[in-house]
């Protein structure tokens, strides 16, 4: 029961899922405060290598060296999103143009790929690594038990971001100032409120988030160093955010749906279960039921765009308003 | 103290060349600070990328193969950027140009067709690949407004895996399939002697060749070139890209030219593919760890960015790029950092953009009057 095929891709569907919550969530904060940032896959990549680089160097319990490496990984892609958030929020710079940069400073074959290589970090697999929280005997449960029992603690982490981004987005003062700078930043800076730094704060922890989803990767679902080792996760995650029009809640669900994607090419081939060119089309299918489900939710223009902020991508200047 | 930024009413034209300069100078300064932190000698590790670039024997021959691609990602991003039409996907636009323009090649050449024709059917499969490609997300864009940034990106990874799958996990056209070597590691079917783009050899540093695609890439920027400063089309295309709504109430068709940008965008980057088979592999290349690590995409990206998506300084600044390329490929491992290339390439755009500032703003430095900030209510006070 537990091995069927919908029970194995459900459950490492969460598993691969994680890292694209992860970093959607922060992509979320980020734009419902109106910047977008286009630079999720660098910011992932940095997060992943020096997360791993924590675990390889610092020589502690296995507790004690992942806790470092989250926040390592959450600091260096904090720092990533500074480098965008001052381009974007104090210069002006075209918030798109910016993003791309960030992705190629940062990206497979910038930065990430630089510290990798200058650290020396692709000969050996992680000395540690994130493990399933309870017994083997809980996870041999039916069907919850792989599904809920089998699972890391950053997944448990990611159910209570979840739940914490959507009180603070829609039961807090703050989380109300935070969508009215992404509406309206005019509006806002009349209330009082300081559209430049409620701006700096989500971009700067949509950073953290990327970074902590590029480390999920390297310490929990494929535990070494390989260059550009998201393979376009990133981009994935920004698509998810339109796909949940803007709401943490929904993230979760489009993020276990594409991990559950990605989990289907190594589980067919695992069955030797093969359908036409089968090789191709499961590693194709993330990227093509991507570009689908943006052609769905878009298709229904003015309608389905309520979720948008409608200053998302505009730079806010008070002299022009 | 605080600065303030006032639009600038006319921008002075000495500041679009001296911003990229300037850029270019401060990511290698800020770079350098960068090898410094991590124990390397910025100078010596800049003579070696120089050296590697343009001076050795042979540098210059290397660095024209990798600028002649560059240039047709670059003149395909600017071709699109300018209508801030953001295709991202001239990376996968080339893979699929190299694998119609070597169909048009193996299928013509094998049954003896003459050379110039054979090139010529290359050349135009190439392009119609390439467009092919760019017009998905471009119709997905003019029909049903869906960002073209993030399918024409994610495609880029389909682009990829077809390219991979024709070669190694298929018994597919362009396959070699005969031969000793074929059932070591595959390999891209060779192309027949008629279709290999000819090049034209200067004998100097031990011969430059001049490949005939980067002959195919400056007509591409003259033709970008007129088409944008003397053509209707390229004005409307413009005013779209400035504003939507202006161009809308003056009646400018805005799907059409969405597709025709899109199309013409793809086309470049295709025949850029065409050029890649033609010109210098001879064969598809679908190893991943081959054309797809290079990231020629992208990098045309940084290289429209930083020329002002002006066509001619485009074919200039891949020129240079691609001597940076060609250096870090050449360098890698030998002592040498990798993903510097990259690293240098982030910031040139990073402060490139920041120089966009400058231009269109003029930065004043403005005192806080004391009197007034006592005056105002606050905790302090």
């Amino acid at each position: 029961m537990n091995n069927s095929l919908l029970i194995v891709l459900i459950a490492s569907g969460i598993a691969y899922g994680t890292p694209l919550l992860y970093a959607s969530l922060g992509e979320l904060l980020a734009e419902r405060s109106g910047v977008l940032n286009l630079g999720v896959e660098g910011m992932m990549l940095v997060g992943a290598v020096m997360g791993f680089w924590t675990v390889q160097r610092v020589h502690t319990s296995a507790g004690i060296a992942l806790t470092a490496a989250i926040l390592v990984a959450a600091l260096a892609g904090a720092v990533m999103a500074s480098i965008h958030a001052f381009l974007v929020i104090t210069l002006r710079a075209s918030q798109i143009v910016s993003g791309l940069a960030l992705t190629i400073f940062a990206g497979a074959a910038g930065l990430s790929s630089y510290l990798g290589n200058d650290l020396n970090l692709s000969d050996a697999p992680a000395r540690h690594t994130f493990h399933a929280v309870f017994p083997a005997s809980m996870q041999r449960w039916s069907v919850i038990g792989p599904i809920v029992f089998g699972q890391d603690i950053l997944v448990y982490v990611s159910w209570a971001c979840v739940i914490a981004i959507w009180l603070y987005l829609s039961r807090t003062r703050p989380g109300l100032n935070v969508r009215s700078v992404g509406e309206s930043p005019a509006a806002a800076d009349t209330m009082g409120i300081n559209v430049t730094s409620y701006r700096y704060a989500h971009t700067l922890a949509g950073g953290a988030f990327a970074g902590v989803a590029g480390a999920s990767i390297t310490l929990a679902i494929t535990p070494q160093w390989v260059n550009g080792i998201t393979g376009g996760a990133g981009w994935i995650a920004i698509a998810l955010v339109i796909f949940a029009f803007w709401r943490p809640e929904l993230c979760l669900v489009g993020a276990y749906f594409f991990g559950a994607l990605q989990a289907l090419a190594p589980q067919l081939q695992a069955r030797h279960i093969s359908l036409g060119p089968t090789v191709l089309w499961t590693n194709a299918l993330p990227y093509v039921m991507t570009i689908v489900v943006l052609v769905v939710v878009s298709s229904g223009t003015a309608r389905s765009r309520l979720g948008a902020p409608a200053a998302l991508g505009n730079a806010y200047a008070r002299e022009e308003r | 103290m605080r600065f303030t930024f006032e639009r600038r009413l006319r921008q002075p034209g000495w500041l679009s060349l001296a911003v990229p300069v300037a850029s270019v100078l401060f990511a290698f300064f800020v770079a350098g600070i960068v090898l410094l932190a991590t124990g390397h000698n910025p100078l010596s590790t800049y003579r070696q990328l120089f050296d590697a670039a343009f001076l050795q024997t042979g540098s210059l021959n290397q660095t024209l193969i990798v600028a002649t691609p560059l240039a047709f990602t670059g003149l395909a991003a600017a071709a699109a950027f300018r209508m801030k039409l953001f295709n991202i996907g001239a990376e996968g636009q080339m893979y699929i140009g190299a694998i119609t323009g070597a169909a048009a090649g193996l299928y013509l050449g094998g049954n003896g067709g003459s050379s110039a024709f054979v090139i010529a059917a290359m050349v135009v499969m190439g392009c119609l690949g390439g467009t092919a490609w760019a017009l998905i997300p471009g119709v997905l864009r003019a029909f049903c407004k869906t960002n073209e940034i993030l399918t024409s990106l994610l495609l880029n990874y389909v682009a990829g895996l077809l390219l991979t799958y024709l070669i190694f996990q298929s018994q597919s056209y362009w396959r070699e399939t005969k031969g000793f070597n074929a059932s070591v590691f595959p390999t891209g079917k060779e192309l027949p002697p008629s279709a290999v783009w000819p090049g034209w050899t200067i004998h100097v540093q031990g011969g430059i060749t001049l490949p005939l695609g980067a002959g195919f890439a400056v007509a591409a920027a003259v033709v970008l070139w007129v088409l944008y400063k003397r053509t209707r089309f390229g004005f409307e295309a413009q005013v779209l890209g400035d504003s939507d709504r202006a161009a809308r109430y003056s009646g400018v068709r805005v799907r059409r030219k969405i597709l025709a940008v899109m199309a013409l965008s793809g086309a470049i980057a295709g025949l850029g593919g065409a050029s890649q088979v033609g010109d210098f592999a001879h064969s598809v290349d679908g190893d991943p760890n081959g054309l797809q690590k290079l990231g020629y995409g992208y990098t045309g990206i940084v290289i429209a960015a930083l020329a002002r998506y002006n066509p001619y300084a485009v074919v200039l600044v891949a020129f240079l790029m691609g001597g940076l390329e060609n250096a870090g490929n050449t360098l890698q491992g030998a002592n040498f950092p990798a993903g510097l290339v990259g690293v240098i390439q982030g910031i040139i755009l990073f402060s490139a953009l920041g120089g966009e500032v400058l231009i269109r703003h003029r930065v004043r430095i403005v005192r806080t009057k004391r009197g007034v900030a006592a005056t105002e209510p606050g905790p302090a006070a």
